[in-house]
C-alpha cells in the first residue's frame, strides 16, 4: 500500500480525501498549505503520490509543484493537482511546473481511487 | 456506493460558513479601499472552496452561483476587472445569498432560490458588461446539456496509436510504462518499441524519455477512453491515433474533451441524487460542533494521563493500607483533588472562544447600515480576542446586534449634523470585550448625540412608567428605555426598531445571569455595557451558612469578608443599615431577613459581612458562617420548578445536597422591597458617599 | 368538570396509584409516577410558599419537593418511615418537570376506566374541583383521581405566572443607589 499526501486548505476536502484513500488500505497524511505540505515532504520518507489544491494561502499549489520536483525524492513521484472544470491554464501551469495530471473536482471518491491506481505502481 | 461522504457534510458547512465571513470581511476591506492581491486571493479560495465542496455534496443551487461569483473574482484578481464599489455591493450580497442557501441546505430544508436568482442575474449582467470571461462560462453551463453527441455509437475494431514521448515526459511524474499498462486494461494489445532515438550512453541524460511506442489496440474502443489515458501527457508527447474502422469522421478533439466531461457530470449528478435521498428522510437539525485548538486537547489528554497515575496509585495504596500510609493517602487525594480540578477547568475551556466570532459580524452591519443612513461611521473592535463560553456568545448576539444597530440609528448623527455640531464628520461605534472579575464585559459606545434625559423623562412620564413627581438620576433616567412598554412606535424603524425593544435586549442578558447599563453625556455619546458571566456552566463559589442552610456567592463578586465593628455601624433612620468601609459607606443586606430565615439580630458587632460588588457598587451581605471555597457546577432551578428572585441557581455539594447559588441584584431588590419604605432615606445616605 | 368527559386510550382503562392524604384516598395517573422515595431532608427555597419543602438531590437533578397536605390545608404531621415522596413527571405545552410529592402512604395501584369515573361533587374539602379529575368508588371507598398536571401548574407553580424572570426593578433600584 502507498503513503499519500493530500494538501488542501479546506479540511473537509482533505478528509474525504483521506476517508477514500485510507478505505484501500493507503497511508495518508494531510497538509492545510503549501508551506506545510513542503515540511512533511523533506521530513517524511515513502511519500508515493501527492494530491494538491490549487488555490491556497501562503504557497499555492503550483508553486508547490515546482518546488516539490526540486526535492531528489520527489523528481519522479505522481503530483496530481485537484483542479475545478475547465481550468485549462491552471492545468497548463501546473504542467509547466511539474505536475504529473490532475483530479477533476467535484470531488468523485470512485474516480480518485481510479487515478490512484492509475499513477501507483 | 460504498464510500459515503455524508458524513464530511457538517466540517464542508463550517468551513464554509468561515469562509463566508473570510470573504465578506475580505470584500469590506477592499470597500475600504484596501485592495491587495491577497485580499482578492482569499475571497477568490473562499468561493472556489464552497464552489468545490458544493459539488461533491450535491448542492446544485450553491455550486452555479459560486461559479459565477469565482469568475468574477478571478478577472478581479488577474487584473482584468476592477472592484468597483457597485460589484463589492453585489458580492456581499452574493455573501448573504450564499448564508442563506448553506442554512438550508444544513437544515435539510429547500432553500428559498429566489433571491439568489434575482442576485445571479445581477452577477450575469456584470459579467457580461466585460466579454472576456462570459464564453468560458457560458461554455461550461451549455456542457451541462448538450449529451446529443452521445446518441452516435463509435463501431471501430481497434486503433493504432504512435505514441512518441518527448525528452521531458518522465520530469512531470508520469510513466510511459503505466500508461501502457492502462491502455492494456481496454482490450488486446500488441506494443512495439522504438528505442532508435537512444543516444550513445556518454550522452545519455538517466531522466530523459527518449523511447517511443507503437501500439496496436483491439477491441470497440471509443476514442474518449484513449484519449483519457494520454489526457495528463499530451503536451508531452506526440500522439496519433488512427482508427482500423472508422466509423465516422474524427470529430474535433476539443469536442471529446467535452463529451467526457458531460458523461462525467450526469454520472455524478445520478450518484448526488442518490446520496442526497436518505438525508431528505431525516431533516434534523445538526447538533452544534465546536472546533478546539489541538493544543488544548493535548492538554486534556495529559491531564488524564496524570489523573490515571493517581487513581492507580491510590488503588495500590488501599489494597495493604495501613496507618503508617496515611500521609500518602492524604498526598494522593490531594493529587486526585488537583487532577479533576484541573481537567475540569481545561474541558470547561474547551467551551471558551474568543468573542471575535461574534464581533466579526459588524463590519458588515456597519458598513451596510451607514450606507444606508447616510452617515460616515468608523467602527473600533476591541478586545476580540477575550475568551467567552460558547453558548453565552451564541446568546449575546443577538442583543450585541440590537444595541449596535441602536448606536448607528439613533446615536449617532448625519455628516453635516456632526459638522454643525463641531465634531468629525465620521462618527464611530465602538464594541470592547474585557474580563472583570467572574464577568466578561462587553461595551457598545459612540461618539454621537447622547441620551436625552428630557426626552427620555418625557416619555416615561407619557407611558406612565414614572410619576412626574419621581426624582431620578440620569442613570435612572436612562435605565427606563430597558423598561417593558418605553420602544414606541414613534421610533420604530427598519433599522433598530424591528418590534422589538431594549427591554428584550435586558431581559435576554438577565436570563443569562447578567445585566445591562448605560451611561451617556449629552452631545458626546453614549455607552451600553453588558455584563454577563464568563461561563454558564461552573463557579468558583464561596460557601457560607444562614440559619441552618448552606449558599453559594459567587467567589468573583467577593470584594472583601469582615467582622463587623461597632463604630463603623450606621443605623440610619431605623433600620436601614450601612456599614462604613475605609472611604465608603455600604448598605447591609440582612440575608436572614431577606431569605425570612433565622432571628432578626438587634446587635451586629462581630457578626460577618462579605462586602460584594454589585455593578459597580458595594453591598454588604450579613451571613452567619463562611465556609470553605469550591468549584461549584450550576444547575437551573427552572428545570424542575421555577425562578426564585435571589437566588440564580443551584449546586450539588460534595456530600450530595443541594445548595442555592445567590444572585446579588436580586437580592438587593428584595432587600429594598422589604424597606420600600426607607427608600428616600436611603437615597440620601448614598448621597452622603463619601467623595 | 369537562376534564371527565375527555376521551383518553378509548375507554381503555387507566392504572392509578393511590396515595393515603389525611385518611383520605387519592389517585394519579400511573403514567406520571417516576418513582417512590422515603422522605429525605431538603434545601429550603427562600421565600417560597410553605408547601413548597425545598429541593432534593435526585441523580444530580435537583427537583423541588412539595407538601401536598400542606399546600391543600390539611392538617400538617411529622414525616415518618411511612411518609412517602412520590416522583412525579408533568408536562405543559413548553416544559417537562419531576416533582416530588410528599403523601402520607402510599396505597394501592388500581385499573379504573374512564365511564367508571363519576364528576367531583363540590367538595367542602380544601381541595379545589379543578384539580380533581373525577372520583371512583373502589371496594366501597371512595378515590378521588388528581389532575397532576393542572395541578403543579396551576396550584403549585402558578406563583411563576405572576412572576415571569426578569420582572426585577433595575431602574427603581439604580435610582435607589444612584
Amino acid at each position: 500500500m502507498s503513503k499519500v499526501m493530500i494538501v488542501d486548505d479546506m479540511a473537509s476536502m482533505r478528509k474525504m480525501v483521506t476517508f477514500t484513500l485510507e478505505s484501500e488500505g493507503h497511508e495518508v497524511i494531510e497538509a492545510d498549505d503549501g508551506d506545510v505540505a513542503l515540511e512533511l515532504a523533506k521530513q517524511q520518507s515513502g511519500i508515493n503520490l501527492v494530491i494538491t489544491d490549487v488555490n491556497m494561502p501562503n504557497m499555492d499549489g503550483i508553486t508547490l509543484v515546482a518546488e516539490l520536483r526540486k526535492l531528489p525524492a520527489f523528481k519522479f513521484t505522481p503530483i496530481l493537482l485537484l483542479t475545478t472544470e475547465g481550468a485549462k491554464e491552471k492545468k497548463m501551469q501546473g504542467k509547466a511546473a511539474g505536475a504529473t495530471g490532475w483530479l477533476v473536482k467535484p470531488f468523485d471518491p470512485d474516480k480518485l481511487l481510479a487515478t490512484a491506481r492509475k499513477v501507483l505502481r | 456506493m460504498a464510500i459515503d461522504l455524508e458524513q464530511f457534510k457538517g466540517i464542508f458547512f463550517e468551513e464554509s460558513f468561515e469562509g463566508l465571513d473570510a470573504m465578506e470581511s475580505g470584500l469590506l476591506e477592499m470597500n475600504e479601499g484596501g485592495t491587495n492581491l491577497e485580499t482578492v486571493n482569499t475571497i477568490f479560495r473562499a468561493a472556489h472552496s464552497i464552489k468545490g465542496g458544493s459539488g461533491t455534496f450535491g448542492l446544485g443551487p450553491i455550486t452555479s452561483f459560486t461559479h459565477i461569483m469565482e469568475g468574477l473574482l478571478d478577472e478581479m484578481r488577474e487584473g482584468k476587472r476592477e472592484a468597483t464599489p457597485e460589484i463589492i455591493n453585489v458580492l456581499l450580497e452574493s455573501v448573504d445569498v450564499l448564508r442563506e442557501l448553506m442554512t438550508a441546505f444544513q437544515n435539510n430544508e429547500d432553500p428559498d432560490v429566489s433571491h439568489m436568482e434575482d442576485l445571479q442575474k445581477q452577477l450575469a449582467v456584470i459579467r457580461d458588461s466585460d466579454a472576456v470571461s462570459s464564453a468560458e462560462i457560458n461554455q461550461d453551463s451549455d456542457s451541462q446539456n448538450s449529451d446529443e453527441s452521445d446518441e452516435k455509437e463509435t463501431t471501430v475494431e481497434g486503433w493504432n496509436i504512435s505514441f512518441h514521448p518527448h525528452e521531458g515526459l518522465l520530469k512531470t511524474g508520469n510513466d510511459p510504462a503505466l500508461i501502457l499498462r492502462e491502455l492494456s486494461e481496454l482490450g488486446e494489445i500488441t506494443i512495439e518499441v522504438d528505442d532508435s532515438h537512444l543516444p550513445p550512453l556518454p550522452d545519455m541524460d538517466p531522466e530523459a524519455c527518449y523511447l517511443s511506442w507503437e501500439i496496436h489496440l483491439k477491441g470497440a474502443i471509443e476514442q474518449d477512453q484513449i484519449t483519457e489515458i494520454f489526457e495528463w501527457v499530451e503536451d508531452d508527447c506526440d500522439l496519433e491515433l488512427v482508427p482500423i474502422y472508422p466509423a465516422r469522421n474524427k470529430s474535433d478533439r476539443r469536442d471529446q474533451d467535452r463529451r467526457v466531461a458531460t458523461s462525467d457530470d450526469r454520472r455524478q449528478e445520478n450518484r448526488r441524487q442518490e446520496a442526497r435521498r436518505p438525508s431528505d428522510k431525516a431533516p434534523s437539525k445538526p447538533a452544534t460542533t465546536i472546533r478546539v485548538g489541538t493544543d488544548r486537547i493535548d492538554a486534556i489528554i495529559d491531564m488524564v494521563g496524570e489523573l490515571v497515575i493517581t487513581q492507580s496509585m491510590l488503588s495500590q495504596l488501599g489494597e495493604d493500607f495501613d496507618m503508617s500510609k496515611l500521609e500518602r493517602l492524604r498526598d494522593g487525594l490531594e493529587d486526585l483533588e488537583r487532577n479533576s480540578r484541573d481537567l475540569q477547568e481545561n474541558i470547561m475551556r474547551i467551551r471558551m472562544q474568543p468573542i471575535s466570532f461574534a464581533f466579526n459580524r459588524f463590519p458588515r452591519v456597519v458598513h451596510d447600515l451607514s450606507q444606508k443612513l447616510g452617515k460616515k461611521i468608523r467602527l473600533e473592535l476591541v478586545g476580540e480576542e477575550t475568551e467567552m463560553d460558547k453558548t453565552v456568545m451564541e446568546k449575546i448576539n443577538d442583543p450585541l446586534v440590537h444595541l449596535v444597530r441602536n448606536c448607528l440609528d439613533h446615536g449617532l448623527e448625519t455628516p453635516e449634523e456632526r459638522i454643525a455640531a463641531g465634531k468629525d464628520d465620521e462618527g464611530y461605534v465602538r464594541l470592547n470585550a474585557f474580563h472583570q472579575g467572574g464577568n466578561i464585559v462587553v461595551e457598545v459606545s459612540d461618539d454621537g448625540r447622547g441620551l436625552s434625559r428630557e426626552k427620555i423623562l418625557g416619555k416615561a412620564i407619557e407611558k406612565g412608567l414614572v410619576k412626574e413627581t419621581d426624582v431620578l438620576t440620569d442613570e435612572a433616567v436612562f435605565m427606563l428605555l430597558f423598561e417593558a412598554g418605553f420602544s414606541t412606535a414613534e421610533q420604530l424603524s427598519d433599522i433598530s426598531g424591528r418590534g422589538v425593544g431594549l427591554d428584550v435586549v435586558r431581559r435576554n442578558i438577565e436570563s443569562l445571569g447578567g445585566g445591562v447599563e448605560v451611561q451617556s453625556t449629552f452631545g458626546e455619546g453614549s455607552a451600553f455595557t453588558i455584563r454577563l458571566p464568563l461561563t454558564l456552566a461552573v463557579l468558583d463559589g464561596q460557601l457560607f451558612r444562614i440559619g441552618g442552610d448552606t449558599y453559594v456567592l459567587p467567589l468573583a463578586s467577593i470584594v472583601e469578608s469582615l467582622q463587623i465593628q461597632r463604630d463603623s455601624l450606621g443605623g440610619v433612620a431605623g433600620d436601614a443599615e450601612v456599614y462604613r468601609l475605609r472611604e465608603e459607606y455600604i448598605p447591609i443586606v440582612r440575608l436572614s431577613d431577606v431569605f425570612s430565615t433565622g432571628e432578626h439580630l438587634d446587635d451586629l458587632e462581630n457578626s460577618l459581612l462579605v462586602v460584594v460588588e454589585w455593578g459597580e457598587k458595594h453591598i454588604g451581605l450579613l451571613v452567619d458562617e463562611l465556609l470553605g471555597q469550591q468549584q461549584v457546577v450550576i444547575k437551573s432551578l427552572e428545570t424542575n420548578y421555577e425562578r426564585v428572585r435571589g437566588i440564580s441557581g443551584a449546586t450539588i455539594l460534595g456530600d450530595g445536597t443541594v445548595s442555592l447559588i445567590l444572585d446579588i441584584s436580586g437580592l438587593v431588590e428584595i432587600s429594598y422591597s422589604i424597606r420600600d419604605a426607607l427608600k428616600p432615606r436611603l437615597a440620601a445616605v448614598n448621597g452622603r458617599s463619601l467623595a | 368538570m369537562g376534564d371527565i368527559k375527555k376521551p383518553t386510550a378509548n375507554e381503555a382503562e387507566n392504572q392509578f396509584l393511590t396515595f393515603m392524604l389525611a385518611g383520605e384516598e387519592y389517585g394519579v395517573d400511573i403514567l406520571t409516577v417516576q418513582e417512590l422515595r422515603g422522605w429525605e431532608p431538603t434545601t429550603p427555597i427562600p421565600n417560597s410558599p410553605s408547601y413548597v419543602r425545598g429541593v432534593i438531590n435526585l441523580r444530580g437533578v435537583v427537583v423541588p419537593i412539595v407538601d401536598l397536605r400542606d399546600r391543600f390545608n390539611l392538617e400538617r404531621i411529622d414525616y415518618g418511615p411511612t411518609t412517602v415522596v412520590v416522583i412525579v413527571k408533568v408536562k405543559n405545552e413548553e416544559h417537562e418537570r419531576i416533582l416530588g410529592i410528599v403523601v402520607d402512604a402510599v396505597s394501592e395501584v388500581y385499573n379504573i376506566s374512564e365511564s367508571d369515573l363519576q364528576p367531583s361533587p363540590d367538595m367542602q374539602g380544601s381541595i379545589s374541583v379543578d384539580y380533581v379529575r373525577g372520583l371512583a368508588t373502589i371496594e366501597n371507598k371512595m378515590v378521588i383521581l388528581l389532575d397532576i398536571n393542572k395541578l403543579v401548574h396551576e396550584g403549585i407553580l402558578s406563583k411563576g405566572k405572576e412572576m415571569p424572570p426578569g420582572t426585577g426593578q433595575p431602574a427603581q433600584a439604580a435610582a435607589e443607589n444612584g
